[in-house]
């Protein structure tokens, strides 16, 4: 017989619930909490899920484990008290604009304060409102609305491992930032935009770019087109009351040419294309030795990641541009002609999940003819806004069809919605060049200890394939290192930021459980099953794209027009350490790069024996000294700049030979 | 190995062979009052009229005088402190000038210097040593014997002392079970707050299986005006060390940290050397005592931050981050530091340890009482003759403290007047104020927490009747206010609406929601809070509303400070000396605050006042102020 | 040419503390203290070697050094004046002496050194030493049972000694 708790007098049984929030969450109470979250670790700081115990008082259920036998309360007289006083003492000092906030119908204080009853809020304003974080691309930091529920700092750090914000500052100042309080532009942030999903706030939210997607088209002399990704299909419905998993993809092209779109297409065509570049990309390296494992680059977010903390890793990345920039890359390529339209005049619009697709379009490398490639990466949210805003009643639309070429898609292409759906279809396509007859699915056993790590072996003739596919960036550098250290060796690794992949996007629709996630996953999983093209070369609008256009895969064209290339990034910008006093004479200027990938390459003990030598030497009048986080040239460290010339794989001789000849020259 | 026994006798030769020894106190206080140049006057002087001198013990060498330097003696407000012995003499006050008499009186002629000695402040008659001093006289001092009368620095003195034979006994006599049952039986409790027993914390953390395992020492004390952690630390380190060495053995520990506020750089300066030292006499480190085992000690300076004295936190900042309280479950006993069973105990409790294993369980609890055996040291300060460091049995009652010990409470012109007496704060920002009422309540863990007080940190604040309490609760408020991690809500949000409301009372903003808000609040941030810190923050504020209620009121309803230390509350009077009837201000004042009849001096009524300054603007005789 | 010098030698000597911690994220905080004693401040671009140094992100590092209290992201005058505002020394009037020393530097609650570099003016919560309350704490020294007028003596004797007017 299982254990059982008591809560409200009613037996409650217990199966493994770590806390007593998770026990009454079964058994349908809602305790409400700001900073429990299940996927990170407990931290008990919003006070709000109080109960009562008998025998042991008032205590936070995020942080008690159920004991058998206990009697737990969860709303008496003195608890709806104290949560009452506890959420007035934030209203105190939060930004009520709420009407105008991004979160305002989805806002966990907002609710919480109705449901509570608060009519006033008897506590003043002792806080003076402090200044916006506007610089990021993706996301807006508002510290007045923020409740530091630590939520975003936890997932930032423990899920992704970057930590770009964490708490600054002690007591009534806390507040969350960056370093330095920067702005998330000049940090490590890789605009998962996951903070932002699990915000309960409008702390951090969506930068929205519906203003100018509606300038756009409400532009007579603009053609506006878009494309759809594919978890924006099976997400969107939930803003208009539909249940998470529900396919809407007709509806939503209905409603975008309501709203004025032009052309509606898939994003899964491209990522059909994706998959045959992607795979002939693999079998070519593999049959040539080249390096692997081929590292999938269709996360903009894990491709910033590696860029900034694993620059040894970007060779292995593959490069292939991802299906957005494939796609803004073919219609930049193809449509102005078609249209009969000059460049100028086609926007293009990608409606994502993602708010890290917002920071990919604006790379400088993904433009054509000086336009870039994707105008606007709009959020599944924001496209939901749009259609409130224009007043369609989406529920009730009838499905239409997407329009051609770039609206057929196999079910392989929606397949990248999901976490390990990138690798099953390069594993279908793989299977039919290497002659294999196999069924349709593969299997990814969880055999790593670690959640979110999965990995496989599969035999296609003569040829083994090792897989390896991962969801959060955490255990992305997990595999990472492993990959570069030998420990692990694979022939490709999917890597996606947020959990379970695409459908978990940070643009999707705020969900408060993980359920709305599965649900998702299982509509991805059932339109590939459903869907008459399970192969993503027999889509015929890419082999004909190939008759056409490209000629074959990874051919000259194609390398062109659909492949990219990596650099590695500055985590943090603009800093550099001046070890130089100023002086009159002119001086031989030296810079030592002390970035994270030339520290490791020992960077931080040529330095120290430089400082040694230029005291040694009395140099300090000849050489200005300097050191600074990242030449950008992370491959070739540890990189010293001496005058305009840059010394890679540097040694200490070698720095001051240099030095010796710039000073008698 | 380590062979006490020959240390101690080897010491205790070399002592006899000096004549005299005196004693210059070298706390933080003394030094600040000048004690090393008086070091330096007497030693000078001393050779110069041909006495030999020295500083140090070695072999078998005969001196007339060994001058040394003590820790901490409690007593900072009549130093720098100068002891002689064998006589015992206590100089106050003493300054370098004053070497010369000292030489040429006391170590030339064994005579005192009477205009050095202490004078009791009742009648005052000299007093020649300690024992005819009423502050020390009524004390017990255990834990803080030594300081002040050994020199700190000196591990041999320690062990001549009998130091490190309770430790050596518990590594190799006896089994960690053992110990842990043996300091059940004392009864010995955590004397940094909450009170736990030392014995139950340790068993916890020994029946974890883990190979690593720590103790940590906590000496971050935080509470704005208690120093004991520092008078130990200062004055006799090794008994801390003795304390961990006992308190590691008993939970299996391997590793110990003090982790010691920065702010107190020369008790880090010797709990560092008594470390280094105690390391190469075989006591810490590998093989200890030839035991098999090892155990080590680090110390870490605190870098400014009051929560720290948390264990949590405190765990967080040795782990390198923000120093924020976790929630618990688990205990640190079960995950601690690095993940692994950690005991923490504070300053006091690990000197205490030592004498339970050197005394016996009996001789610990014969004093004290029966929950709380044992002693407690306090920071005696505020308005009493007497301030310092004081340590008194659990069980003394604050009438022994404030009138014996301290000597009496002074007034506001600074005369002793016992009836000024008002209030004591105890514990602290974590404390409560008692009363007159209270001056006979047992001072122990469990009567002070049944009247909304605590030992907390030992804090003794004594007040008298010239001060608003009203203030007190709000310095002390501003305290944690400022101290909060800012990690929960009700801490973080509830401690600042406090002192907001606070503010609004001393400052004459309040009115009739006020209190009941600040009680609500109070109550919500005492239940809800995550730490110790954010759960006793109302204190303060609770107990002097629970005493001093009508003063409160006071503030709100009359807008009047009954001390008249809210100036901004201090109500404007006309001088009937002054006022000649003209009735301008009573036409002046837009409250009808003002009543009179021509020709006869006005009254204010304080009530109605609203302090607009209309009157006093108006008056052409300058009576209003 | 001599700030050359101490530039150099200063991070030189961040470099040294580094390996004398064996660069070990746990030790944040002593390195961070020992960063400070160096530079008298923590300079941001210092903290993101530091971070780098040590494996953890710049913001962990930043939100380490503004918890603490002791540690400054500004650099600090060249004497450093505590006051202690603990119980005893509140009591004891510690306030006169904070408001006349920040009314003779022309400093307030925020402006806490003066634009000379010469001084900063902090207030400490408990230096320990409330037999002497209230205190003040000049650098290293500690002066005990100080008035406001013994406070600003002392900081114009300091003066003098670096040669400025009083």
């Amino acid at each position: 017989m299982k254990p059982i708790i008591y809560i409200n007098n009613r037996p409650i049984p217990l199966e493994g619930e770590k806390n007593i929030l998770a026990v009454a969450r079964k058994a349908h109470i809602d305790i409400p909490t700001f900073c429990y979250h299940s996927e990170l670790s407990v931290y008990g700081a919003c006070r709000l899920c109080l109960v009562e115990i008998e025998g042991k008082g008032i205590v936070t259920s995020c942080s008690t484990p159920p004991r058998e036998g206990m009697r737990v309360f969860t709303h008496t007289k003195q608890i709806q008290r104290l949560r009452k006083n506890i959420v007035e003492m934030l209203l105190a000092n939060h930004d009520q604009a709420c009407p105008t906030c991004a979160r305002s119908e989805t806002c966990s204080l907002r609710s919480l304060s109705a449901k509570l009853g608060i009519e006033n809020v008897r506590y003043r304003k002792t806080k003076n409102p402090k200044e916006k974080d506007l610089g990021s691309i993706a996301l807006v930091r508002d510290p007045n609305k923020c409740v530091l529920c630590g939520d975003c700092v936890r997932y930032c750090d423990e899920i992704q491992g970057i930590a770009a914000i964490d708490f600054t500052n002690r007591g009534e100042d806390v507040v969350v930032s960056p370093a330095f309080n920067k702005s998330l532009a000049d940090v490590g942030c890789v605009n998962c935009g996951q903070c932002a999903a699990v915000c309960p706030v409008g702390a951090i939210t969506i930068r929205s770019q519906t203003g100018g997607v509606w300038e756009a088209i409400q532009d007579n002399d603009q053609k506006v087109i878009a494309q759809i990704a594919p978890a924006v299909r099976v997400a969107i419905g939930e803003m208009f009351g539909m249940p998470s998993g529900e396919v809407t993809t007709g509806k939503i092209v209905a409603a975008m040419r309501m709203l004025g779109f032009d052309l509606v297409f898939d994003t899964s065509f491209a990522a059909d294309l994706t998959v045959v570049e992607e795979a002939n990309e693999l079998l070519k390296r593999k049959s040539a030795a080249g390096k692997l494992p081929v590292f999938t680059s269709c996360c903009p977010a894990w491709v910033k990641f590696a860029e900034q903390s694993h620059p040894d890793l970007l060779p292995y990345l593959s490069s292939c541009r991802s299906p957005q920039q494939m796609f803004g890359s073919l219609a930049r390529n193809m449509l102005p002609q078609r249209m009969g339209i000059p460049q100028g005049k086609l926007t293009v619009v990608s409606i994502m999940p993602c708010t890290a697709k917002k920071y990919e379009c604006a790379r400088p490398e993904f433009r054509t003819d000086g336009f870039q490639d994707v105008d606007f990466a709009l959020t599944t949210q924001e496209l939901g806004n749009m259609i409130k805003e224009a007043g369609i009643d989406f529920a009730s639309l009838e499905p239409e069809s997407m329009d051609m070429p770039m609206g057929m898609a196999t079910g392989a292409g929606v397949l990248f919605g999901k976490t390990g759906g990138v690798s099953e279809a390069v594993v279908r396509y793989a299977a039919d060049v290497l002659g294999e007859e196999r069924p349709d699915s593969i299997d990814l056993d969880e055999i790593r200890d670690i959640k979110g790590i999965r990995e496989t072996e599969i035999t296609l003739g003569s040829t083994t394939l090792r897989l390896a596919v991962v969801h959060g960036l955490k255990n992305a550098a997990y595999v990472a290192e492993k990959v570069l250290s030998g420990e692990l060796q694979y022939d490709i690794v999917e890597v996606m930021a947020c959990p379970g992949g695409c459908i978990g996007g940070a643009g999707q629709p705020i969900v408060h459980s993980s359920e709305e996630r599965q649900a998702r996953a299982k509509a991805i999983a059932n339109t590939d099953k459903i869907s008459p093209l399970k192969k993503s070369h027999r889509n015929p609008f890419i082999q004909e794209l190939y008759d056409t256009l490209l000629d074959e895969p990874n051919s000259e064209v194609a390398h062109k027009m659909l492949h990219t290339h990596y650099t590695s990034r500055k985590r943090i910008a603009d800093e550099s350490i001046s070890l130089t006093g100023s002086s009159t004479q002119e001086r031989v200027k030296v810079r030592v790069c002390v970035g994270t990938s030339c520290y490791l390459r020992g960077a931080h003990d040529l330095l120290a024996n430089l400082l040694k030598t230029i005291e040694e030497k009395d140099w300090a009048q000849k050489v200005d000294l300097g050191a600074t986080f990242c030449t950008e040239r992370c491959d070739k460290g540890p990189s010293v700049a001496v005058g305009d010339d840059v010394l890679h794989f540097a040694t200490l001789d070698r720095v001051v030979a240099m030095i010796q000849d710039s000073v008698r020259a | 190995m380590c062979n006490l026994n020959e240390i101690a006798l080897k010491y205790k030769t070399a002592r006899t062979g000096c004549e005299r020894r005196v004693i210059i106190c070298a706390g933080t206080g003394c030094i600040a009052n000048g004690s090393l140049k008086v070091h330096a006057a007497l030693k000078r002087i001393a050779s110069e009229r041909g006495l030999d001198v020295t500083i140090e013990l070695r072999g078998e060498e005969k001196h007339d005088v060994l001058l040394s330097q003590s820790g901490c003696q409690g007593f900072c407000q009549v130093g720098p402190l100068v002891t002689v012995e064998p006589e015992g003499f206590l100089y106050t006050h003493v300054k370098p000038e004053d070497a010369e008499e000292i030489v040429h009186t006391t170590l030339q002629n064994g005579k005192a210097v009477d205009r050095l000695l202490y004078k009791n402040p009742a009648d005052h008659s000299p007093c020649k040593t300690t024992q005819d001093i009423p502050f020390y006289s009524r004390q017990t001092r255990n834990v803080l014997k030594e300081c002040g009368h050994i020199d700190p620095e000196s591990i041999d003195e320690y062990i001549a002392g009998g130091g490190y034979e309770a430790a050596r006994k518990a590594w190799l006599e006896l089994a960690p079970e053992d110990i842990c049952t043996t300091y059940k039986e004392a009864g010995l409790r955590g004397k940094g707050g909450g009170g736990f027993s030392a014995g139950v914390k340790w068993d916890l953390s020994r029946k974890q299986a883990s190979e690593d395992k720590y103790i940590i020492c906590n000496g971050d004390e935080g509470d704005p005006g208690a120093f004991m952690d520092r008078s130990i630390l200062e004055g006799n380190p090794h008994s801390v060390i003795e304390g961990m060495l006992i308190a590691a053995r008993g939970s299996i520990a391997n590793h110990g940290y003090v982790y010691v506020r920065m702010e107190y750089p020369l008790a880090c300066k010797r709990i560092r050397k008594a470390i280094k030292d105690a390391e190469s006499h075989g006591i810490l480190g590998d093989n200890i005592f030839g035991s098999g085992h090892s155990f080590d000690i680090q110390v870490m300076e605190g870098a400014g931050a009051f929560v720290c004295g948390e264990g949590s936190a405190m765990i967080a900042s040795i782990q390198g981050g923000r120093g924020m309280p976790r929630t618990k479950p688990p205990r640190s006993a079960e995950v601690g530091l690095f993940g692994k069973p950690t005991v923490i105990n504070n300053v006091e409790t690990l000197a205490t340890v030592p004498q339970i294993l050197r005394y016996g369980v009996e001789k610990f609890r014969s004093i004290g009482t029966e929950k709380s055996p044992g002693t407690k040291a306090f920071a005696l300060t505020g308005h009493v003759v007497n301030t310092g460091l004081i340590e008194v049995p659990f069980g003394s009652t604050i009438r022994e403290i404030v009138f014996d010990i301290g000597g009496g409470v002074i007034d506001e012109n600074g005369n002793i007047d016992n009836t000024a007496f008002k209030a004591v704060q105890i514990g602290g920002p974590s404390g409560g104020c008692l009363t007159e009422e209270h001056l006979d309540v047992p001072l122990d863990f469990d009567s002070l927490s049944s009247i909304g007080a605590m030992v907390g940190s030992g804090g003794l604040v004594v007040m008298n009747k010239s001060t608003c309490m009203v203030r007190i609760a709000s310095f002390f408020m501003k305290f944690t206010q400022h101290e909060s991690c800012g990690k929960c809500v009700p801490c973080r949000e509830g401690t600042r609406q406090m002192l907001e409301l606070l503010e609004d009372i001393t400052e004459g903003r309040a009115d009739e929601t006020t209190i009941p808000l600040l009680e609500d609040t109070a109550e919500t941030v005492k239940i809800t809070s995550l730490c110790g810190l954010g759960k006793s923050a109302p204190s303060p504020v609770l107990s002097t509303l629970r005493y001093f209620r009508d003063e409160y009121e006071a503030h709100v309803n009359g807008k009047y400070c009954p001390t008249r230390e809210c100036s901004a509350l201090v109500p404007i009077t006309i001088d009937p000396k002054i006022c000649v009837g003209c009735t301008l201000c009573k036409r002046s004042c837009p409250v009808g605050a003002i009543s009179g009849t021509v020709k006869q001096p006005h009254v204010i009524d304080p009530g109605k006042c609203i302090k607009c300054g209309a009157c006093i603007e108006i008056c052409k005789f300058k009576a209003i102020s | 040419m001599t700030d050359t010098l101490q530039a150099n030698r200063s991070f030189r000597k961040v470099i040294e503390i580094l390996d004398q911690h064996q660069r070990d994220p746990k030790m944040i905080i002593p390195i961070l203290q020992a960063v400070q004693e160096e530079y008298r401040y923590l300079p941001q671009e210092v903290l993101v070697f530091v971070a780098t140094s040590l494996g953890v992100s710049p913001a962990k590092i930043y939100g380490v050094a503004t918890f603490y209290s002791h540690f400054s992201l500004e650099p600090k005058g060249k004497h450093i004046l505590r006051i202690c505002d603990g119980t005893a020394c509140h009591v004891k009037g510690s306030g006169k002496i904070i408001t006349a020393l920040r009314e003779h530097l022309s400093l307030n609650e925020k402006k806490k050194t003066t634009p000379d570099m010469l001084f900063t003016l902090e207030t400490v919560s408990c230096l320990g030493a409330c037999g002497l309350a209230p205190v003040l704490v000049v650098d290293d020294d500690v002066y005990g049972q100080v008035t406001p007028d013994k406070a600003i003596e002392i900081v114009n004797e300091l003066k003098k000694q670096e040669g400025h007017d009083v």
